[in-house]
């Protein structure tokens, strides 16, 4: 040992062996960096492995359907795809009137290629669909007029007009037009309340039309009601929670995470018994005479209804970075402030507060994300002033089956989520975030 | 207890009587329980005069901190009164009672810069802009970190927090500052810096101080009284030399530095001299402290570095005492050795390393003895 020791000693007084650059050597001569990331490479290696799996699922499962929806939000492949020859001829049409014979011919090849298709890889069917999304009316009129080109003798201008009354409107030709790009701003345009106008502008809807941005706004606000409620309910408990001995606060969490762990329909139909206008609350509000029969309070089905059910359900996102952070705030801190001549007011407003920040704000974004994508239960709940963005993001997936728009709102959504995120963190610092 | 009590009053000196109220500082009759079954602080009599440097010193759970937090104000009397400067406090709010406090943790607000943690007391009580800054500097000064004012205490070492925290205890010139363990994070040469710097600091502001810990060194070079306790109770409040010298009853004696212990009953008593016989047989000299008559049980406790091994340097009449030497431990200032005396394996002798000294090793039989005065008959 002593030997060892001794010998350690005298080669620090030596000079670590260099090659001819400077850089420095192993004892073996190899180059030390090489030596280093030889050494390295196995831990590298395993560190991999154990992340792969989930790094893979990641990737397939959520950052590949992500990229797809922002791509479907522009992708604009059904005029390009059934109608090409038509696009070409109408290059030269300056869009005030309706086109031309050779525009029509154009048409009736194109249409006349798509019925020698395989079925499955037919574009006029994707066609009307897409038309329709900006003129009503546009799919009945490809559909029947599809039925009837088989049978078209030229000159096709008329037979095209009298199989369907849109073909004379030079609106339906713009359309094609725009829309013969193979990417698009038409789903971003509808998506904030915006059409184009005769002339190609942009501009707002009829104002009875316009529904997303006051659906955002109203998302957002109600976001922002539910997150503030969290807080004000959520404060206080967690403080109380943080100051009890160990046992205590855990029986008590586990109040506060009884909401995980029912299901969503049996607390559903709990808040309609307890919420609606036959319901309990009301019921012993009338009986106490606070209400009177007729004055029954309706929160369910509206916007407090979602509300009350969301603050429920997020309230313990709330509490659990509240209470991590203020479980590790010691009490010598507030005591000190005491000792110093501050009044228990003031201790908690300068002292205590400033340090429960990192808390409040991990708990403040992770339900304001939260809720501004929250489905589920404004689709139960809410009825139809309770309902948010991610309903009609929903709707246009399954009914309406405008994914493009679906998307487009989904993209503003998660850009508007990252927007606030970064503000956050230029202002708060998202380092400082304690999530439990 | 009733034996201890009584201790008390005879070794506390001056500063120690029941029910004396006119101390700066006064502790009458305090019990303290948190349950309502068992007494943390029982019946607690302590004066501290103005400016005195007062330590309260014992092993955890002992009820120092329940003390000084009493003081403070964090925690309420069960029973009896404090009284700061002839005014009962127990209905004052911490806040109120214009007490300054050195946490165990320094409790240094993370969120402010340390200009601002200084500031904040100043501010509180509504001081000017301007006039706080001045005394923020000037207490800045004092701990010699003027420099420091707008760093964060996180960007502070140990050494560096622990003064911050101590100008912050002080810049509102309060009169009494309680001090919790506040040394107990740093290295020991820090920590033995730090000892000086408060003791000085502390009596060029003429300041009142209680100051608790665990560590005995500390309370030695630090404090003008010592209150050593255990049980919730004051077992000795002394000088440093007093408590060091002559301790009141066994605990003290085995907890204020170390003590050789042996067990036997006094066989005479004459006075201030008394001789022991140890279980084995063995008679040793002693003084008598807490036994009155012979035949009395007793715990005798000699300091190692006052056992001497040559008979020449003590009086004629001295009773020697057989002892082999067993082990021997080089520890540089001193040398140390283990020895069997009296059927004991444990009994320590400690010298000074100088080059006259007598040199033993292990399997030498010896004599050794003291001076009766050096070894104290207390209770068992």
């Amino acid at each position: 040992m002593a030997q060892a020791d001794a010998r350690a000693l005298a080669n620090g007084a030596e000079p670590a062996p260099t090659d001819r650059a400077g850089r420095l050597q192993t004892a073996d001569g190899v180059p030390l960096k090489t030596a280093l990331r030889r050494a390295e490479r196995r831990r590298k290696i395993a560190a991999f492995l154990l992340v792969a799996p989930l790094l893979f699922f990641i990737l397939t499962f959520f950052v590949f359907p992500i990229a797809q929806m922002m791509w479907r939000s522009v992708d604009n492949p059904q005029v390009v795809r059934a109608l090409p020859q038509t696009l070409e001829a109408l290059q030269d049409w300056d869009g005030s009137d309706v086109p031309g014979e050779p525009v029509f011919a154009a048409l009736h090849a194109d249409m006349m290629a798509d019925l020698e298709r395989p079925r499955v890889a037919q574009a006029i069917g994707p066609l009307g669909i897409r038309l329709n999304y900006e003129l009503s009316a546009a799919r009945s009129a490809i559909s029947r007029t599809a039925r009837q080109v088989p049978n078209f003798e030229a000159p096709y201008r008329d037979a095209f007009m009298d199989s369907h009354r849109l073909w004379g409107d030079p609106a339906l030709w713009r359309i094609i037009k725009r829309e013969g790009r193979p990417l698009t701003s038409a789903y971003y345009v509808a998506a904030l309340d915006r059409e184009f106008d005769d002339q190609g502008n942009i501009v707002r809807r009829d104002e009875n039309r316009r529904i997303y941005v006051q659906l955002f706004i109203r998302t957002i606000l109600m976001s922002v009601a539910i997150t503030f409620l969290t807080f004000m309910l959520g404060f206080p408990i967690s403080y109380y929670l943080s100051i009890l001995p160990m046992r205590y606060a855990n029986l008590l969490m586990i109040c506060v995470l009884l909401p995980f762990w029912t299901s969503l329909l049996v607390r559903t139909s709990a808040w309609i018994v307890l919420l609606q206008q036959q319901g309990v609350i009301n019921t012993m509000l009338v009986q106490i005479g606070l209400i009177s029969d007729d004055g029954r309070l309706s929160m369910i089905y509206n916007m407090t209804g979602t509300i009350i059910a969301m603050t429920h359900i997020l309230l313990p996102f709330m509490v659990l970075p509240l209470y991590s952070v203020m479980r590790n705030i010691p009490p010598s801190y507030v005591r000190a402030a005491k000792s110093l001549g501050a009044t228990p007011w003031t201790a908690f407003r300068r002292i205590y507060f400033p340090q429960t920040l990192p808390g409040i704000g991990a708990g403040g974004v992770l339900v304001f994300i939260i809720s501004i994508g929250y489905y589920i239960t404004p689709a139960l709940v809410g009825g139809q002033s309770g309902r948010m963005i991610s309903n009609e993001i929903a709707r246009h997936m399954q009914q309406s089956l405008n994914w493009g728009l679906a998307a487009a709102l989904g993209t503003m959504l998660l850009i508007g989520v990252l927007v606030l995120y970064w503000v956050y963190n230029r202002l708060v610092g998202a380092d400082s975030l304690k999530l439990g | 207890m009733i034996n201890k009590a009584e201790n008390r009053r005879s070794t506390g000196g001056k500063l120690v009587s029941s029910g004396n109220r006119n101390g700066f500082v006064v502790f009458d009759r305090v019990q303290k329980s948190y349950d309502g079954e068992t007494l943390v602080v029982k019946d607690l009599n302590l004066s501290i005069a103005k400016g005195e440097f007062l330590t309260m010193l014992g092993p955890s759970g002992s009820g120092k901190t329940t003390c000084l937090m009493m003081l403070a104000g964090f925690e309420t009397a069960t029973n009896g009164e404090i009284l700061l400067d002839g005014r009962p406090i127990n209905r004052i709010p911490p806040h109120k009672r214009g007490i300054g406090m050195v946490f165990q943790n320094y409790a240094l607000f993370p969120h402010m810069s340390v200009g601002e943690n200084l500031a904040f007391p100043l501010e509180v009580r509504g001081m000017g802009k301007s006039q706080r800054e001045a005394q923020v500097k000037r207490a800045l000064d004092m701990v010699q970190m003027g420099d420091f004012a707008n760093r964060r205490p996180a960007q502070l070492s140990g050494g560096q927090q622990q003064r911050i925290a101590l100008a912050r205890a002080l810049v509102f010139e309060p009169e009494v500052v309680l001090m919790d363990e506040p040394l107990g994070a740093l290295d020991k040469q820090l920590r033995e810096h730090m000892q000086f710097e408060i003791t000085r600091l502390a009596h060029s502001l003429g300041i009142t101080t209680v100051y608790v810990t665990h560590d005995q060194i500390e309370a030695l070079t630090m404090s003008d009284n010592v209150a050593v306790f255990n049980d919730g109770v004051i077992q000795q409040l002394a000088p440093p030399e007093e408590l060091y010298e002559r301790p009141a009853n066994s605990f003290v004696a085995q907890f204020i530095g170390e003590n050789n212990k042996l067990e036997g009953t006094v066989e005479t008593i004459d006075g201030e001299r008394c001789t022991v016989r140890l279980d084995d047989g063995t008679v040793v000299d002693a003084q008598p402290v807490n036994v009155t008559s012979a035949g009395e049980r007793t715990r005798v406790s000699i300091r190692p570095e006052r056992v001497e091994s040559n008979p020449q340097r003590l009086p004629e009449d001295a009773h020697l005492v057989d002892a082999e030497v067993l082990e021997f431990i080089y520890m540089g200032d001193t040398f140390r050795f283990r020895l069997r005396v009296a059927g004991q394996d444990d009994f320590v002798m400690k010298y000074r390393n100088a080059q006259d000294q007598l040199r033993l090793t292990v399997g030498d039989k010896i004599r050794i003895g003291w001076l009766p005065e050096d070894c104290r008959a207390l209770d068992i």
